[in-house]
């Protein structure tokens, strides 16, 4: 188990390495940004020059990403524009965006996986039915379209929440961007754990349970429950870090200052630091969650084993 | 126990995860609602908030809180008005005299002397502060010596700027400029207290200046709290409290904060909501023009653009473009369509008046007629280039195409390059690549008709993207700098304005408008010609 883990730790450099490379390519290909800093002013050529060496950015690209992937590894991630330095905007931006994800990923969990089991048990009856209909809905519908909706007649119209959140962004505030950002999710996982509960429901170790007379209860969430997870634990793992990264929208939408609003300012303004470091960070989480989504099958179901 | 051995491993792998993310803390309080306090929408300045690095209304609005510069542009004639300076006075017009007023002191109490001013020039110039406002300085005697074209600059300092006592400095220009004091109200000339140049790290996370307002707070990415400077003893004190600064995602967020009753003033109402503002703010919204005009340039170092009679196909397609429709269908008449090549903005006085006339008129059988006494279009076609990731600009580049096809009646001869970013447009645009008219914005950067033509349409002028080149145009610009009356001055810009209508080496589009929506709480709202509202002047209550 041991080694298994730190031999996945291990994969994860050269992954590590090549992706930033593909996305310092990346930025670098949406060209010079120094010449967007002048406005619709031709920007003055010895000015221009200064920032560019400053940044590095009169070097080859190889030697760019040599210089910027040392910078990296002594905990510099270059500087913004505006002259923040990068790690500064992470600090403010990463707790934010960690907090609604715990938000969403709860809802998701909670609501979700209740659900799931409540339609997976009475399956074809009226209330999966009209599950089904409702994360097909729920499912169709863009995230923007929801978040606008909400906002407006939650905190518009009839004025229960605020419609968008403040600068610290403590919990109770990120609530309903939280709703929003789970919706789609949650149907899905509505989705996974229905169809797995009502496959395992027919099989042989939860017959043995009912017929060794265990309570309902206890067959349920012991013996049914658990061995039904693993699809559902993979979709949410991988989840995880498509919310740290991908919650552009509903951040714009609520005013969070969180990862997505940064990195939508960094591809705006083309600031290859911004852009690259906090792809960098995503990365990381994107590869731990999965590490732990595996490592959680084992937790859940005892026939899989690492070695 | 072989269950709780892979628990075990899965928490250390989450323990790494979070090790790896959870850095930092929370920020300080949001906005708070003290007596008389204005809260307003920002967005995240681009550059650290020094006066000659700012080039864009976000940090401009700060600045404009926190500074006062020797003039001051009236927000409604856009008149340059004498604030620090008493006098400043030239024989010749190329070596000016300026006299400070008694009685100016920064927020620190340290007064504002010449020195603060030459030092703060003499800082902006220095090609080793990297500041993007630097040529403004550029006509200063002794610039080439603090920014020369490469390597580091010999000195730090401009034989051009003399000290003579703690109220008098004189300044020497390379060349005759009649209208330079003018220029002094822009913020690149705000003078400067000592501790920007010893403590510019604490300088810059928290400003100080000698305007009606001090900063109380600052987190950069989030917000700014201005207070009233009791201690301010200009012409101009704050009206209200103070101001609460809002960084916000979008514009579309503050205005549904605006309407929930969060924010109190919004200075740019997005596209979206136009239809929606007279509803949710009645006579609560501005729309005025703003000193921005977008135009459409030729690439006249493209042969086949230059060559003689082409100038026919030019002012052809500019007849074709039918400014009016395309203002209101589009825009919502957030744009005024243009009637010469500066700003409605500058006002009858600063030189506004209907230079292009006809040519700007939209009538589809001249403009055929037009261009094909030309020669017709180079190759029969014609492509539009500019950036679309703001401005609803691949929206009006469709139509601008569409109404030159439709007169044309040849087809689709228009078509539109769109370019994602930017930086990406900026540099095809810089590097004289594009063979296809583009877009070119300009935004004045003082209410003077000088900035709308010199920069543009001088020979070989910084952003002449075009490279146009006219003997007669450039005469002319010589002569109104060297004027030292201001009304000849303006009338010799017209008359070199005449000369952009019969050579249209770039089609005047249309004026864009500043706006801004405000709560019941406030009164006297205005915007400056730089759709920057005028904060000292708002009443809370």
């Amino acid at each position: 188990m041991g080694r298994y883990v730190i031999r996945r730790l291990l994969q994860m450099i050269p992954v590590f390495i090549g992706s930033t490379f593909l996305i310092f390519l990346m930025v670098y290909a949406l060209g010079d940004p120094v010449a967007a800093l002048f406005g619709d002013k031709a920007p003055d050529p010895a000015t221009a020059a200064r920032i560019r060496k400053d940044l590095y950015l009169d070097q080859p690209l190889w030697k760019q990403y040599l210089h910027y992937m040392g910078q990296i590894f002594q905990g510099d991630f270059g500087t913004a524009f505006n002259g923040q330095p990068v790690t500064e905007l992470m600090a403010s931006a990463f707790p934010v965006t960690l907090r609604l994800t715990i938000v969403a990923i709860l809802i998701e969990i909670v609501v979700g996986i209740t659900l799931g089991v409540v339609s997976g048990l009475r399956r074809g009856q009226l209330v999966d039915t009209s599950l089904l209909v409702l994360t097909l809905v729920v499912i169709s519908v863009p995230v923007f379209v929801t978040g606008y909706v909400l906002q407006f007649l939650l905190g518009v119209k009839w004025g229960w929440v605020r419609p968008t959140v403040s600068s610290d962004a403590p919990f109770n505030e990120l609530i309903l961007p939280g709703v929003v950002l789970a919706l789609v999710s949650l149907a899905y996982v509505t989705r996974l754990s229905r169809t797995s509960i009502a496959e395992n429901v027919k099989a042989d170790y939860v017959r043995t349970a009912v017929a060794k007379g265990l309570p309902r209860r206890r067959v349920i969430t012991r013996h049914l429950l658990r061995n039904s997870l693993i699809p559902v634990v993979t979709f949410i793992g991988t989840d995880i870090g498509a919310l740290m990264g991908g919650a552009i929208i509903t951040e714009r939408i609520f005013n969070i200052h969180g990862v997505g609003y940064q990195l939508y300012q960094g591809i705006l303004r083309n600031n290859a630091p911004t852009v690259v470091g906090f792809v960098t960070i995503l990365v990381i989480v994107f590869l731990l969650a999965n590490l732990l989504v595996d490592l959680l099958y084992a937790v859940l179901d005892p026939r899989i084993r690492y070695a | 126990m072989r269950g709780a051995t892979h628990a075990k491993w899965a928490a250390c792998a989450v323990a790494v995860a979070l090790g790896a993310t959870a850095c930092g803390g929370g920020s300080d309080g949001g906005g708070g609602d003290g007596a008389g306090i204005v809260s307003s929408s920002w967005g995240d300045p681009q550059n650290p908030l020094e006066p000659a690095n700012t080039n864009e209304v976000q940090g401009g609005k700060v600045l404009d809180m926190l500074f006062r510069g020797l003039k001051r542009y009236d927000p409604e004639t856009g008149e340059a008005v004498n604030m620090v300076a008493e006098s400043i006075e030239s024989t010749d017009q190329q070596n000016f005299t300026v006299t400070l007023k008694d009685g100016w002191k920064f927020s620190n109490d340290e007064p504002v002397t010449a020195q603060s001013f030459v030092d703060a020039w003499n800082y902006a110039a220095d090609v080793r502060s990297k500041q993007n406002n630097s040529p403004f300085f550029s006509n200063i005697v002794g610039y080439e010596d603090v920014h020369p074209e490469s390597g580091d600059p010999k000195t730090k300092t401009m034989k051009g700027l003399v000290v003579k006592d703690a109220k008098t400095f004189t300044v020497a220009l390379t060349d005759r400029f009649s209208t330079w004091p003018d220029t002094l109200g822009y913020q690149a000339f705000s003078p400067l207290p000592k501790s920007f140049f010893t403590d510019h790290a604490g300088w810059l996370d928290k400003p100080v200046g000698n305007g009606p307002y001090t900063v109380d707070s600052y987190t950069k990415g989030s917000g700014m709290k201005l207070r009233k400077w009791d201690g301010y003893t200009g012409p101009d004190k704050a009206q209200n409290g103070g101001v609460d600064l809002k960084v916000y995602t979008d514009n579309n967020t503050a205005y549904t904060d605006l309407i929930a009753g969060n924010l109190d003033l919004v200075d740019d109402v997005p596209a979206q909501q136009l239809k929606n503002v007279k509803n949710d703010l009645g006579d609560r919204y501005i729309n005025q023009p703003a000193l921005i005009i977008q135009t459409l340039t030729f690439p006249l170092y493209d042969p086949g653009w230059s060559k003689a009679g082409m100038e026919k196909v030019r002012q052809g397609i500019s007849r074709a473009i039918n400014r009016e429709e395309i203002t209101k269908q589009i825009f919502q008449d957030t744009r005024t369509p243009a009637k010469d090549w500066t700003s409605s903005a500058l006002g009858e006085k600063g030189g506004f008046k209907d230079m292009c006339g006809d040519l700007c008129t939209y009538d589809p059988a001249a403009a055929k007629k037009l261009i094909e006494d030309g020669g017709g279009l180079p190759g029969g076609k014609v492509t539009v280039t500019s950036n679309v990731d703001t401005g609803s600009h691949r929206v009006w580049m469709d139509a601008v195409c569409n109404s030159i096809n439709n007169a044309l009646g040849r087809g689709p001869v228009c078509t539109v390059n769109p370019v994602g970013t930017f930086a990406d447009y900026r540099n095809q645009q810089s590097s004289y690549k594009l063979t296809g008219p583009f877009r070119s914005g300009w935004q004045g950067d003082y209410p003077l008709i000088q900035n709308f033509l010199q920069p543009l349409y001088y020979t070989g002028a910084s952003s002449n993207y075009g490279k146009f080149s006219n003997k007669d145009f450039d005469k002319l610009v010589d002569e109104a700098n060297a004027e030292s009356d201001t009304a000849k001055a303006i009338a010799k810009f017209q008359d070199a304005e005449k000369i952009l209508a019969q050579q249209m080496p770039s089609i005047p589009l249309w004026y864009q408008n500043g706006s801004a929506g405000y709560s019941e709480r406030l009164s006297d709202v205005k915007l400056n010609q730089f759709s920057v509202p005028v904060y000292d002047q708002i009443k809370v209550g």
